[in-house]
């Protein structure tokens, strides 16, 4: 093991405490020494989105950040976006209910950019959830399910009704 | 896909970090760490120290000072994407920074990094050379400044010393109802340009073009200004076929030939985003509307 460093961070509200080494990525520690394996890696080099995390509520790529670097910060991950355990968050329910996802790789990166951007911009048009979006590649939906499911959650976190987008097959 | 081994400094002043950078040999400086990291990750690059920016005092600031923005090295892209200052004083640079990367990278990517990465296709590059900026830099005898014109050595490769860090950069405001216009063409949003232009445009009362700033990104190692086509425009009402024959000229820029494009194709698109450019940059003039050119 190389050079190492203690660091405390809080991780969906959880303080935690470890030594790591100082090159360890945010990704790799999140996954291999906390357990907390829904932040996905698809390319490890800040092109595909799957390990999005919220870095003092910011979205960021948690394989381009060392772990180092979250001394002292605050973390969310996908498993700290839902009310409990048995719970989905209205973003969440909207995946589930507009075929936001299949395979599901895409979708914890997905989950934590959308966070952010309906926080940021609660009634977005079609044009700019797309824009958001465009930082995550998924392989499955052809993006369609998770446009419908964003502007879906946008009306739901607004008190609106949902409105699932009726898939033909 | 992982770093390898380096040891990891995290100092706290400007000062410090010069002092580390002149007493260590291969150490690179970390920013926001949107190309080093994945550089490291893929092991492009192998230091065995890296110095991060990221607690050090004092290098993120936007300000107007004396005709100029003064922008901190450490300012993140999302910081200038959602200032009133920049989009007010200096909206080529909040839409330059539109097409920087994505929300993700920008609440991350720095002023700085980016000018000292120095992709030929990286959007705050472009403004630099469009706005004729200034780049200051901090060493062991103190700070100097450097003119953006002089600023790259090569590709990838900013004229500064080893025991030199970045710590701010200056961009020139031009007056207010400027024309101005940042467009790119990329194969995604949020890809690397191919080929990138920026315009500034300033007119008289007669709807002449009193100053005219043409920058192209993307073609060569760094960013090229289009002095030909500035030439052209200055004292010309501008119209189609103004545009057309002046941007013809940057069919001659030296350009890269890559799995991208070839360079053909680079100086063919030169001449159209240049002309796109202009066109939106000169509808933004006050004049627009009066002018004959649409």
């Amino acid at each position: 093991m190389g050079e190492t460093r203690k660091i405390a961070l809080t991780v969906n509200g959880t303080r935690h405490e470890a030594e790591v080494e100082v090159r360890l990525t945010l990704a790799d520690f999140l996954r291999h020494t906390l357990g907390l394996t829904g932040t996905h890696l698809g390319c490890e080099h800040g092109v595909c989105g799957a390990c999005t995390i919220l870095f003092d509520d910011l979205s960021a790529r948690s394989c381009l950040m060392l772990a180092v670097q979250a001394d002292g910060h605050a973390i969310t991950t996908v498993e700290g976006l839902a009310p409990s355990p048995d719970k989905l968050n209205p973003l969440q329910e909207a995946f589930r209910d507009n075929h936001g996802l299949q395979c599901g790789f895409c979708t914890p990166g997905m989950l934590t950019t959308l966070t952010e951007f309906l926080r940021d911009n609660p009634n977005p048009t079609e044009q700019e959830v797309r824009i958001a979006i465009s930082g995550n590649l998924c392989r499955c939906t052809g993006y369609q399910g998770i446009v419908a499911a964003a502007l879906d959650a946008a009306k739901r976190l607004q008190g609106l009704p949902p409105s699932p987008v009726q898939h033909g097959h | 896909m992982k770093p390898p081994p380096f040891s990891y400094h995290d100092p706290r002043t400007v000062a410090d970090a010069v002092a580390l950078l002149g007493r260590l040999d291969n150490a690179k400086l970390l920013a926001g760490g949107q190309s080093l990291m994945p550089m490291l990750n893929m092991r492009f690059v192998l230091p065995d120290h890296i110095i991060d920016l990221n607690r050090v005092e004092g290098l993120s600031f936007i300000r107007e000072s004396n005709g100029a923005l003064e922008i901190g090295a450490m300012t993140r892209q999302r910081e200038l994407e959602f200032s009133d200052l920049v989009r007010r004083r200096c909206p080529l640079m909040h839409d330059a920074i539109l097409e920087i990367g994505h929300r993700q990278t920008r609440n991350r990517g720095t002023l700085g990094g980016s000018l000292c990465h120095l992709d030929p296709s990286a959007e705050l590059v472009s403004v630099a050379a469009a706005l004729d900026a200034t780049v200051t830099v901090q060493g062991p005898n103190g700070t100097r400044e450097i003119k953006f014109a002089d600023f790259p050595a090569g590709y990838l490769t900013p004229a500064i010393e080893l025991n030199e860090l970045v710590t701010a950069a200056r961009f020139p405001l031009w007056p207010e109802g400027h024309g101005y216009a940042f467009v790119e063409f990329a194969r995604r949003h949020g890809d690397f340009a191919i080929v990138s232009a920026a315009a500034l445009l300033t007119e008289d009362a007669s709807g002449k073009i009193t100053r005219a700033s043409v920058t192209l990104g993307g073609m060569g190692t760094a960013p090229v200004r289009a002095t030909a086509v500035e030439q052209a425009l200055v004292g010309n009402v501008p119209d189609d076929k103004l545009l057309r024959d002046a941007c013809e000229s940057c069919r001659t820029f030296e350009a890269l030939d890559d799995v991208h494009a070839p360079a053909a194709y680079r100086q063919h698109l030169a001449t159209v985003m240049a002309r796109r450019a202009l066109e939106q940059a000169h509808v933004r003039l006050p004049s627009a509307g009066k002018a004959t050119a649409h």
